[in-house]
């Protein structure tokens, strides 16, 4: 593309020398949303390659969960993982670890796990579209989804004394049962949060600006999403209609009545920015309608009945995976005749979602680089962990 | 600043000392440098969004170190983004403050023991302000580190140099 441009001319007729230049983007970027480094090759304002440069947030999460002293021990260094989203961390280790240890919990866990999970996945999925709006110029709907997200954190708070960093589920159970109030707050937050939706869906998703930046940019087509392994909102924003929520139903997801958003190309192609964008904002009506069902037929039961006093499974592997709010989290875990896991893997939905971005951002402009980066959600805890 | 328009609608001077009228100046605009490390950075946005608010304090977000005043060392630091962060700090101009958020930052946090890629405490590396603890502070921590921050630099004297 660039070849067939005509070279630029001195008056003498020389033809002028142009070469490629190298920016370094981060690790201290505001739009690289955490310590990631790019190192862009440009040719005037077009990207020819993108090099990720991962590593600024190593904080040794597998040694960790080897030196601790049980697996109890473990759960904080996951909530630590993808601090966005502990809740759901902390479900695809504790799924992985009952699978081990052959545990079976009451039905109230799984719902009361199901609920954080989902408002986990909404409280996520506003920082996603706030700050990707902040990237495009627009202010305003991060302000509206903090505001909303505030009130998340204090069903949490209120529930287990936490904002950010649970330690909720545990083993076998949970911390605490929900307080008396949850239900009926969490049906008021409802109610308001659907407004603040509409609002935001008027304000941003349809607004001109955002159209012209986000659509037809950074396409992701479906076979090159599958090839890549990338979940989450990014597969289903090109147009792949796969949710491990319906496809593996952990916990009781088959409880629930919810369709899987699939990016459709409204306003360009299938796969841009703009629809993986509007995935992410309508996956949050579906959570609702999982936490209203949930709410409603909230069953009765004892949610540290089945907490065990010391774990000490017999020695095997076992792998969890749940879909968290960036895609398919896994936790693998093998373990010895000891107290504490041999080894724990993880298998990070946002490295694996960020290793597609030079393929996609090849021959993409320099502003658009930040759109594509905004549209993947990265979390670096959670990619470099 | 209604009641200070009336007060002095005759006359309108004020007798201070330079000291009072710089630290004045610098504690009523802190401008933060708008990078985020680790999870302390989320609770750090979310006290700078609607509900905390942390523009009322005069403190604004910029995204470049020449523009700062305040460096706000969200979450752990790790070997390789020390000397960033070394960098960064170098690049402010001065007088520049610092705070520690957070444990990580404060020391190693929950990373102290068996994190081997984890500086034990930004302090190591660059001077810090004001330490705020928690794993992660709530917005109101931060807050409340920021006003301890302020009242620093109300106290401060020109002809005492800033220790660093």
């Amino acid at each position: 593309m660039i070849e067939t441009l005509e070279k630029p001319k001195t008056s003498t007729g020389k033809t002028l020398r142009t070469e490629e230049m190298i920016v370094n983007m981060g690790p201290q970027h505001p739009s690289t949303h955490g310590v990631l480094r790019l190192e862009v090759v440009l040719d005037g304002e077009i990207v020819t390659d993108v090099i990720p440069h991962l590593g600024y947030l190593h904080r040794c999460f597998e040694k960790h969960c080897e030196h601790m002293t049980s697996y109890q021990q473990v759960i904080p260094y996951v909530d630590r993982m993808d601090y966005v989203a502990s809740m759901t961390n902390e479900m695809a280790y504790v799924v992985a670890a009952e699978k081990l240890l052959k545990i079976e919990v009451c039905d109230r866990v799984h719902y009361i796990r199901i609920i954080m999970a989902e408002l986990q996945r909404i409280a996520s999925h506003l920082i996603a579209i706030g700050t990707f709006g902040i990237d495009m110029g627009a202010f305003t709907p991060f302000l509206y989804y903090f505001r909303d997200r505030e009130k998340i954190l204090e069903l949490f708070e209120m529930t287990c004394g936490a904002r950010l960093l649970y330690n909720y589920m545990w083993i076998g159970g949970l911390s605490h049962d929900i307080p008396p109030q949850f239900v009926e707050k969490t049906k008021e937050f409802i109610v308001g949060f659907k407004k603040t939706l509409q609002e935001v869906n008027d304000l941003l998703n349809y607004n001109e600006i955002f159209i012209k930046r986000t659509a037809n940019v950074g396409i992701l087509p479906k076979d090159l999403a599958i090839n890549y392994a990338c979940s989450g909102p990014m597969l289903r924003g090109s147009g792949v209609n796969w949710d491990l929520r319906r496809d593996d139903p952990y916990t009781m997801y088959d409880k629930f009545e919810w369709d899987v958003i699939v990016g459709k190309g409204e306003m360009g192609t299938v796969g841009d920015v703009w629809d993986r964008n509007m995935v992410r904002q309508l996956e949050m009506w579906e959570s609702l309608r999982i936490i209203e069902q949930a709410i409603a037929t909230l069953p009765e039961g004892d949610v540290s009945k089945a907490i065990p006093k010391r774990i000490r499974p017999v020695p095997g592997d076992a792998y969890g995976r749940v879909e968290g709010p960036r895609g398919e989290l896994g936790v693998y875990i093998i373990a010895e005749d000891s107290v504490t896991p041999y080894r724990i893997k993880a298998r990070a939905p946002a490295f694996v979602n960020l290793s597609v971005i030079t393929e996609i951002s090849k021959g993409a402009m320099l502003a658009d680089l930040v759109a594509i980066m905004g549209s993947i959600d990265i979390v670096l805890g959670e990619v470099d962990r | 600043m209604g009641l200070l328009d009336q007060k002095f609608e005759n006359s309108n001077v004020v007798v201070t000392t330079m000291d009072n009228l710089l630290n004045w100046a610098r504690l009523s605009s802190l401008w933060q440098m708008q990078f985020g490390l680790a999870c302390c950075a989320i609770e750090m946005m979310a006290a700078s969004a609607s509900n905390f608010d942390m523009m009322r304090f005069g403190v604004i977000p910029r995204a470049t170190p020449r523009q700062c005043d305040v460096m706000i060392v969200s979450g752990t630091v790790t070997l390789k983004m020390a000397s960033r962060i070394k960098r960064l700090y170098d690049q402010m101009s001065e007088p520049r403050y610092v705070i520690s958020m957070g444990s990580c930052s404060n020391c190693g946090g929950p990373y102290w023991e068996h994190g081997y890629h984890v500086l034990k405490g930004v302090d190591r590396i660059i001077p810090v302000d004001v330490y705020v603890p928690g794993c992660p502070p709530r917005p109101e921590a931060l807050i409340e580190g920021l006003i301890k921050l302020q009242e620093k630099i109300r106290n401060e004297s020109m002809a005492k140099k800033k220790a660093v």
